[in-house]
């Protein structure tokens, strides 16, 4: 029998319906792999005894005949992610200690549908990364490896990718604020779905971005993204921008049938410099769609160069407003003081050593866009070219297209600690697939393809329209399947 | 436009973070770095275009103005670094 921890999620609810296994069973598997998993740095709080308690209440309902899709099932969850009386600190040191008083939606919702609590899990400093190199706990390592290196899982989840793929735990939740949910699933070989603005509420998640932050599910097939986001979805009053739609069952949507769908091939996303494979991947994957069915078209995205500078004013901006709240008042850190050290002193130092350099750089690019006479320059103008971006995607659904096809990164995962830290631009430009999504709203998932030259994974991303998930898995369903990517990372941690 | 070591100091200050000053060549190369990097938008025609505010145009929910929650003085206080008789703590604020 295959090892319980490498079950999906749809295997798992198989198998404890059969009771083939108990809930308490499966959960004690990953608590096992998880201990052996240290070197992955992938969980940062271990939270063994609220599992071990979860699941033995799942197994009492599941004798009871009231079980849902997600009852029994180990999940770990984000950092970024509020969950009461464990601690929940976005891998920033300036919440050190932290200890919410409250639930955030997602993982209520979660609980309410009887899944299990593993742990809390790595990612970078407030969602701000794209190698999870700036989490106050250290890097979080992707499990496949092809040399002495270690890789990056990529960010701002990497510790739900490299959970995921490691099979330490059945799925993960993940944050997508510029990409954070599929380019580490495209890095790690998993299945990340970031739903369209408003489908998931964001109350009680650590906010980076506001008008861009967007939870969603990291499994390893995309049924299990569509049986997670239907737990994870919901019309939530506490959160403003929820969006008053009900949550379908997108699990029903997945008919593997795509005949008759127009899918857009970008032409905007061949970049100066993307590599050969990458190419071919992604020609490969407009194949595989074709042959089910569907209608390949070149379209046009023509902002689509203008999305990474755009993001990296607006996303900062808001960052560093929302960020203005941790000021060693309230919650979390605060500096040793100086004699005569007044409350200005007082925040200046605690900010300075609770927050890391890219999160402090961020507070302050957007400090400054949105300062007396720079906010027109370029936080306005970097608003109105998001206008045009979206205005883009809504051309291209207008003209009859279902889903948009292109590839998730320019490379696969890199060495960790290999890219010039002096430069954080090298950095922000392995965002350059993923942003523009989350500056037009929409919902895109990121399914593994192939392997590269190296073996390691690469994954193609389809974005769909605003609030039809359904369709958008069903179409990544026929992707997946066309794929037929089943490796796994050779265990060496 | 570019950053001198001044307005990164300023900056910095407006940020409410304590940059040494021997840290702040290297703040200012780096500000600019991302500043030049966000001037492509300048190659963009935005004209009559309206700054994007959400992503879904929809009106704010509202609400009843009513009292729905309170009495927990305790859990509000329960993370803070230093809290007495109820209260926040700080260092004094008087000028």
């Amino acid at each position: 029998m295959t090892d319980l921890n490498s079950l999906t999620i749809a295997e798992a609810r198989d198998t404890l319906r059969k009771g083939d296994a108990t809930a308490l069973d499966l959960t004690e598997a990953c608590l096992t792999a998880i201990e052996g998993a240290g070197a992955l740095n992938a969980f940062v709080h271990k939270t063994p005894d609220i599992a071990r308690a979860m699941a033995q209440a799942a197994d009492a309902r599941i004798k009871a005949g009231d079980a849902t899709s997600l009852t029994g099932i180990p999940l770990g969850i984000k950092d970024v992610f509020c969950v009461k009386g464990v601690p929940s600190q976005a891998a920033s040191r300036i919440l050190e200690g932290f200890r919410p008083e409250y639930e955030s939606t997602v993982t209520q919702n979660l609980w309410n549908a009887g899944a299990v609590l593993l742990g809390k899990l790595n990612q970078d400093e407030f969602a701000m990364g794209s190698a999870n190199e700036s989490s106050c706990y250290g890097p979080a390592v992707n499990p496949w490896k092809v040399d002495d290196r270690q890789l990056t899982p990529g960010g701002s989840s990497g510790g739900s990718a490299a959970a995921v793929a490691a099979d330490l735990c059945l799925a993960a939740t993940g944050t997508d604020t510029g990409g954070s949910i599929r380019q580490p699933a495209a890095f790690t070989g998993i299945v990340g779905l970031k739903p369209t603005y408003g489908r998931v509420s964001r109350w009680g998640v650590i906010a980076y971005a506001s008008s861009l932050d967007q939870a969603g599910p990291m499994t390893k097939t995309v049924r299990d993204a569509a049986i997670m986001l239907g737990a994870m979805a919901s019309v939530d009053p506490q959160d403003s921008t929820s969006a008053e739609h009900p949550v379908p069952d997108y699990e029903a949507a997945l008919t593997g049938d795509i005949r008759g769908k127009r899918i857009g091939i970008p032409r905007e996303y061949r970049v100066d410099g993307m590599p050969a494979e990458i190419d071919a991947l992604w020609q490969k994957g407009a194949e595989m769609l074709r042959e089910a069915g569907a209608e390949i078209v070149e379209i046009s995205l023509p902002h689509t160069k203008y999305a990474l500078p755009a993001y990296y004013v607006i996303a900062p901006a808001e960052a560093s407003s929302n960020l203005a709240r941790y000021d060693g008042v309230r919650y979390g850190r605060r500096a040793r003081l100086g004699q005569g050290d007044g409350i200005v002193e007082m925040y200046e130092k605690t900010r300075a050593e609770g927050f890391g350099p890219e999160v402090q750089r961020r507070v302050m690019i957007g400090t400054y866009v949105l300062s007396a006479g720079f906010y027109d320059a370029y936080y306005n103008r970097a608003r109105k070219v998001r206008a045009l971006i979206k205005r883009d995607f809504d051309q291209a659904f207008a003209d009859g297209i279902d889903a948009i096809l292109a590839p998730t990164t320019p490379s696969a995962a890199f060495g960790l600690r290999s890219v010039d830290s002096s430069d954080p631009v090298q950095m922000y430009l392995n965002d350059v697939f993923t942003v523009t999504l989350n500056l037009a709203g929409l919902p895109g998932i990121a399914v593994p393809v192939g392997l590269d030259k190296q073996g390691l994974p690469l994954g193609l991303q389809l974005f769909g329209r605003p609030f039809e998930e359904g369709d958008l898995l069903n179409h990544a369903l026929v992707l997946e399947r066309a794929a037929g990517f089943v490796a796994k990372p050779d265990r060496w941690w | 436009m570019s950053i001198t070591e001044d307005q990164a100091r300023k900056v910095a200050h407006l940020a409410r973070i304590a940059v040494d000053d021997a840290a702040l060549p290297a703040l200012a190369r780096e500000l600019n770095g991302i500043l030049h990097f966000m001037e492509q938008l300048n190659e963009v025609d935005v004209t009559g275009v309206e700054p994007m505010t959400g992503v879904t145009p929809m009106r704010l929910k509202r609400r009843e103005d009513v009292v729905t929650t309170g009495e927990m003085a305790d859990k509000i206080l329960s993370n803070a670094p230093d809290a007495r008789e109820g209260l926040f703590a700080v260092p004094k604020v008087v000028e």
